[in-house]
């Protein structure tokens, strides 16, 4: 009777362990695949920004500092990217952003650009890949804390040290005001009166 | 993290809503077909004294093949047919720049979620509406109509595909497109075994009347079981979409919600909502059978304008007022958040 006890334990341990181990791995594929998605979008950036360059060149030839800012916070960003580290990346990729966002805004001065349908589509995809990578950011962040929530809580904590679960570093936000999150009322029930 | 909690608990439920429609279709169409032997069997045993030959019952396996069948065929292509039943066009190429900014926003909201891009429609109708449908995240189609295109800007049209996503994410496509399967299906065997009845409806009377030496009580079974199959007969469609109604209702304030979650910007809804609202006018490509798909009612009925007893069983909407209040609530609280109110 001892032994068949002892035995159920020891197969009810082993099945949790697999079971923890392998959650655990899922979530770190799921962390790597969202970085992945980031990544894939600010490539998409960095290719478009030669583009916009040459086209707006032309019609800006006073705002040459402008330009070149943007020039080379992008080779900057490119650098950073290759070298792997979230940091670094994050903060050049910011830049990158403060740079592209003033461009805009000086652009808006051109008339003749701003009526241009190449340069409208070219902001377009410039806006669009730059909202992408805003939530392809935040998608990353919420998957990464989960992965990082899972293998601190107990008792999949027990079995992180197996499944060589490393905390993932976060995409931090700079913006003051992109840190708030709307609270959702997800409860479904009528307001009260 | 709570609300990504609550989309598992809200993908559980709508899981479990799906298998109870399912359960209760399989159930609705059981009684349909075998309450009909059955009361030809009860019929036929109190006029013989319970001396009946076993019979087959055919109308029961009958209606049971048919409606799976149908049930099948609808789930298979019911996303196309609404699609195709709005005369919606996919943008393979986007040909102006509102249709381009239509693709860009509906990509940004596929990498938000992280789920595969939907394919993207259009249709040409000049009243702001759009829709999402599909059977999971991998088949999902989003459309919208010219109108939405041209009236939003772009931050707006992006908080209305991010509601769509979220009906996409939540998995409420799917259980939207079981139930309109479901309920087309039992609108179509009524409306079918309804017309039988009348063709033969003398002969089934009869055999329940012309009884020689009957015995009573068995044929008054008889009676009652063929007198309840009748009127949930005659009542089964009327019943089946209330109930779509209801489902439909609860999950526009979710998607409302999540939206707000993946863009972090209910204000934007909340002004796309009431821009759709002052344009409302019934969006005259959008049939009757997608209407609890729209993110607004496209029929302008106004039921879905009020609160209270009739307009919740017969809405497929919550009132817009109540969706733009609590938007502009979760706005608030946002900009409390992040400490920009104004000072009074």
């Amino acid at each position: 009777m001892g032994t068949i006890l002892f035995l159920v334990v020891v197969v009810a341990l082993i099945l949790w362990i697999v079971g923890a181990y392998n959650g655990l791995i899922a979530l770190k594929n799921q962390t790597v695949n969202a970085w992945k998605q980031i990544d894939v979008q600010l490539k998409r950036r960095h290719d478009l920004i030669p583009n916009l360059v040459n086209t707006v060149k032309g019609s800006m030839n006073f705002e040459k500092d402008t330009l070149d800012a943007v020039v080379s916070a992008r080779s900057r960003a490119m650098q950073s990217g290759a070298g792997g580290d979230v940091k670094e990346t994050a903060a050049a990729e910011t830049a990158l952003t403060g740079a592209l966002g003033k461009l805009f805004v000086v652009m808006e001065r051109y008339p003749d650009l701003k009526s241009s349908q190449n340069v409208r589509d070219l902001q377009e995809e410039l806006s669009s890949t730059e909202n992408k990578i805003a939530f392809a950011r935040q998608f990353y962040n919420d998957v990464a804390t989960g992965y990082n929530t899972k293998q601190q809580q107990f008792p999949t904590n027990l079995v992180a040290g197996l499944a060589r679960a490393e905390i993932a570093e976060l995409w931090e936000i700079e913006d003051k005001a992109e840190r708030a999150v709307p609270t959702v009322d997800l409860s479904l029930q009528k307001p009260q009166g | 993290m709570t609300a990504g909690l609550n989309l598992f608990e809200q993908q559980a439920r709508n899981r479990r809503l799906t298998v109870a429609w399912m359960a209760l279709f399989i159930l609705f169409f059981a009684w349909l077909g075998f309450g009909g032997d059955l009361a030809i069997y009860l019929a036929a045993a109190a006029r013989t004294e319970g001396q009946v030959p076993y019979r087959f019952p055919w109308i029961g396996v009958a209606v049971t093949v048919v409606a799976a069948i149908a049930a099948w065929v609808a789930w298979r292509k019911g996303p196309q047919q609404v699609l195709w039943s709005t005369g919606a066009r996919e943008i393979a190429t986007p040909q102006s720049f509102e249709e381009k900014q239509f693709v860009d926003v509906v990509e940004e909201m596929a990498v938000a979620t992280g789920l595969p891009k939907p394919k993207v429609y259009v249709i040409d109708d000049p009243d702001p509406n759009a829709f999402a449908t599909g059977r999971d995240p991998q088949t999902a189609c989003i459309a919208a109509t010219t109108g939405l295109l041209a009236i939003l800007n772009r931050e707006e049209l992006q908080a209305v595909i991010a509601h769509e996503m979220g009906h996409v994410r939540n998995f409420d496509v799917r259980l939207m497109t079981v139930i309109a399967a479901l309920v087309g299906v039992i609108v179509v065997l009524s409306n079918g075994m309804g017309r039988i009845l009348r063709g033969g409806g003398g002969r089934s009377l009869g055999l329940l009347g012309r009884g020689r030496k009957a015995n009573g009580p068995l044929l008054a079974a008889a009676a009652v079981v063929f007198v309840l199959w009748i009127i949930t007969l005659i009542l089964a469609p009327f019943i089946s979409r209330i109930m779509a109604m209801a489902v439909s209702r609860d999950r526009e304030y979710l998607a409302d919600a999540t939206g707000a979650e993946l863009t972090r910007n209910p204000g934007a809804l909340a002004s796309a909502l009431e821009k759709i609202e002052t344009h409302e006018a019934p969006t005259t490509h959008i049939k009757e059978g997608a209407a609890h798909l729209c993110i607004a009612d496209p029929l302008g009925r106004d039921v879905n304008s009020r609160e209270g007893r009739l307009a919740d069983l017969l809405a497929t909407h919550p009132p817009m007022a109540m969706r733009i209040t609590r938007l502009k609530g979760m706005a608030f609280q946002q900009l409390k958040a992040a400490g920009q109110l104004p000072t009074a």
